[in-house]
């Protein structure tokens, strides 16, 4: 079985800071790290890897050189082949421009898919939308939200615990399918010094658009449908009344009156 | 245009099953398509010989024109056996009107489901110019297959200029769906929907988990699609003498379509009644309230203010609070009119989901904490002391009223 997890290298969120007079991010200094949502994707596939006798787990990234780092991490993590699909004619590449060159990166290297697993979604862009668009290019059905999965006996058909809006749904769909992940069972692994030499051993290879069956004009900017033409900082909210070494007592007192005079009590 | 490949096709018939307009026909041994075809593009979809193809060209101004119409998807949920809309939909009308008065368009609300869809002549009341009904036994319950299957076709057939969708699981679900299948921009999440002096649609999102707004333009493709948060737009109030036009438009739909099968269903929360999304009351326990009872001291003050429970993404990744509880990026965004944060430190994805709320009440041992920076009363201390003392002040206040 060949499961492909598409992976993605994402600024940690919480160090991103904004200069508040270009209104442009400082990303100086800012860690890169694997999307948790992609390590959660990836921890998924080793769990059918575990439970499936002859499993075979591709990550994917799409992204600058540096998203080699992704990858290797992927690979010490678990995943038995990376593979970095970078180039600068991707550069600006939006949803529909990213899942058509993402797709046409796991039809050359992974045709054989079974299952592509994807997170659902990632913490810097956070649009959930590359992994529908992926699976719509590819003809194949897609669940997300997916919290835990398995192989039913036959192994043709994959079965998914899916977070639904109201609770969960148990969904089941004949491979090959494409499966967002969220956290459910999942864990971001600690890998073991072993686990870090091993990865060095394993195939890390990358591929530019000449190895993809795509034309020019369909890559990066020029491939995408939508357009950013302004980027701004978000409106700053009025001060908040602070209160420090108050008596519970005292605090208490203070929030019934602030409640009391909104109307809420 | 729509290139059939006769090398590959082997007549198997699925494309004629499956094409919602009736446009194609196997015949002599190959697939045919006739004028009814739209390029929705669902043959090509099902085609397992991979014979089916689109080739679509950039649109010119005078292609663009040709698409009218401000289109809202109207999500329906299932309330005491009636599919009706949700709340979400009627703050899509309410903006949608606007855009579509603007451009001096239509407002069409699309609604699918089954025999169970009900009220939807409200959505007139609320601003829709009319409403296209699908019916079709298959469309009872949402499916990625079945619903993209038919909303593709509507809109292929229709050419509106707008399509909205409320950022709902399914919202998000359906849209990327059908706009990679009728090659279509799509901005997830928008808080901002305007009409430039082009009549294009200007989107405008929360990038980088909120520190940063972009504005975003579909130039080359019709229509422009876009999700909206729940709780970003206000619905207008009902105007009931809006005329009331609902119109059916034939489905079709096979069940071979839809390739995922519900197994199981699990509805979970239903006794703590009120949704987060329409709670106009949010008690939420962030990782302060992990420990000694905190829980169930914010779920106290939440019963006392008549509101709702919810949580922090990592109180819910520690097992403490089911998924529908919670608030933020990766969670439900709400719109209160009050919400207490008790013990949330604020992290960046949580006050994106948060950030509608209209008065906010923040309890933090941590002065430094960000939630701070959007309450409009800050409280430095330790929420398991203060709670006790604040339920017994509101219940004494309570009494006194």
């Amino acid at each position: 079985m060949n499961i492909v997890v598409c992976v993605k290298q994402v600024p940690e969120i919480s160090e991103v800071k904004v200069n508040p007079e270009t209104g442009t991010l400082v990303r100086e200094g800012v860690a890169s790290i694997l999307n948790p949502f992609c390590e959660y994707a990836l921890d998924h596939a080793l769990r059918i890897k575990q439970a499936t006798p002859d499993v075979n787990i591709t990550a994917i990234s799409m992204g600058p050189p540096q998203a080699r780092a992704a990858l290797l991490r992927a690979l010490e993590l678990g995943a038995d082949r990376g593979v970095l699909v970078s180039d600068r004619r991707f550069a600006g590449a939006d949803t529909w421009a990213t899942a058509l060159t993402l797709a046409a990166a796991v039809r050359a290297v992974r045709e054989d898919f079974d299952l592509i697993l994807v997170g659902k979604q990632a913490i810097d862009g956070d649009t959930a939308q590359v992994g529908p668009e992926m699976a719509e290019i590819l003809g194949i059905p897609q669940i997300m939200y997916g919290v835990r999965m398995e192989l039913t006996p036959n192994g043709k058909r994959l079965r998914v615990k899916r977070e639904s809006e109201n609770g969960y749904q148990v969904l089941e769909a004949r491979l090959p399918v494409l499966v967002s992940a969220s956290k459910g069972e999942a864990i971001r692994r600690l890998p073991s010094f072993a686990d870090i030499l091993a990865a060095r051993q394993k195939p890390l290879e990358m591929i530019t658009a000449d190895a993809l069956n795509l034309s020019e004009e369909q890559l990066g900017l020029q491939g995408s449908y939508t357009q950013v033409v302004k980027i701004f900082p978000p409106q700053a909210k009025k001060a908040c009344r602070k209160l420090e070494g108050l008596s519970p007592d005292q605090a208490g007192r203070e929030i019934t009156s602030f409640l009391s005079q909104e109307n809420f009590i | 245009m729509l290139k059939i490949d006769d090398q590959k096709c082997n007549a198997c018939g699925l494309c004629e099953k499956t094409c919602p307009f009736g446009a194609i026909a196997v015949d002599e041994g190959l697939a045919r398509s006739d004028e009814n075809c739209t390029l929705c593009g669902a043959c090509v979809n099902v085609c397992p010989q991979g014979a089916m193809a689109i080739e679509r060209k950039q649109a010119s101004p005078e292609e663009l024109a040709q698409y009218e119409g401000v289109y809202v998807w109207a999500e329906c949920d299932l309330n005491d056996g009636k599919l009706s809309p949700k709340r979400v939909v009627y703050e899509l009308l309410s903006q949608g009107r606007l855009l579509a008065d603007k451009l001096g368009q239509e407002l069409v609300a699309v609604a699918l489901g089954d025999g169970r869809l009900a009220g939807l002549e409200s959505l007139c009341e609320y601003g829709a110019d009319r409403v296209l009904r699908c019916e079709h036994e298959l469309l009872g319950a949402y499916s990625t297959d079945g619903f993209t299957n038919v909303l593709s076709a509507v809109i292929a057939g229709n050419k509106p200029s707008v399509l909205l969708y409320g950022a709902t699981p399914n919202g998000r679900d359906l849209a990327p769906r059908i706009a990679a299948r009728l090659r279509l921009g799509l901005t997830a999440d928008c808080t901002g929907l305007n009409i430039d002096e082009q009549g294009q649609l200007v989107q405008t999102r929360p990038a980088f988990g909120g520190n940063i707004m972009a504005s975003i333009i579909a130039p080359y493709s019709r229509p422009q699609t876009a999700t909206v948060r729940p709780n970003v737009f206000t619905a207008a109030g009902p105007d009931p003498l809006r005329p009331k036009v609902v119109v059916d438009v034939a489905v079709t739909l096979n069940k071979a379509a839809v390739r995922t099968k519900v197994v199981e269903e699990t509805v979970l929360g239903g006794g703590e009644g009120e949704s987060l999304e329409s709670a106009t009351v949010i008690v939420a326990a962030g990782l302060g309230c992990r420990q000694g009872g905190g829980l169930a001291l914010a779920g106290e003050l939440a019963k006392v203010l008549g509101g709702v429970l919810a949580a922090s993404r990592p109180m819910v990744e520690a097992g403490l609070m089911p998924v529908t509880r919670q608030v933020g990026q990766s969670g439900t965004t709400v719109g209160p009119e009050l919400y207490i944060a008790v013990g949330v430190s604020g992290a960046i994805q949580h006050l994106v989901g948060m950030s509608s709320a209209k008065t906010v009440v923040a309890i933090n041992k941590d002065p430094e904490a960000p939630i701070f920076k959007v309450a409009d009363l800050g409280i430095v201390g330790d929420a398991q002391e203060i709670i006790p003392k604040l339920i017994e002040d509101i219940q004494r206040q309570q009494a006194d009223a």
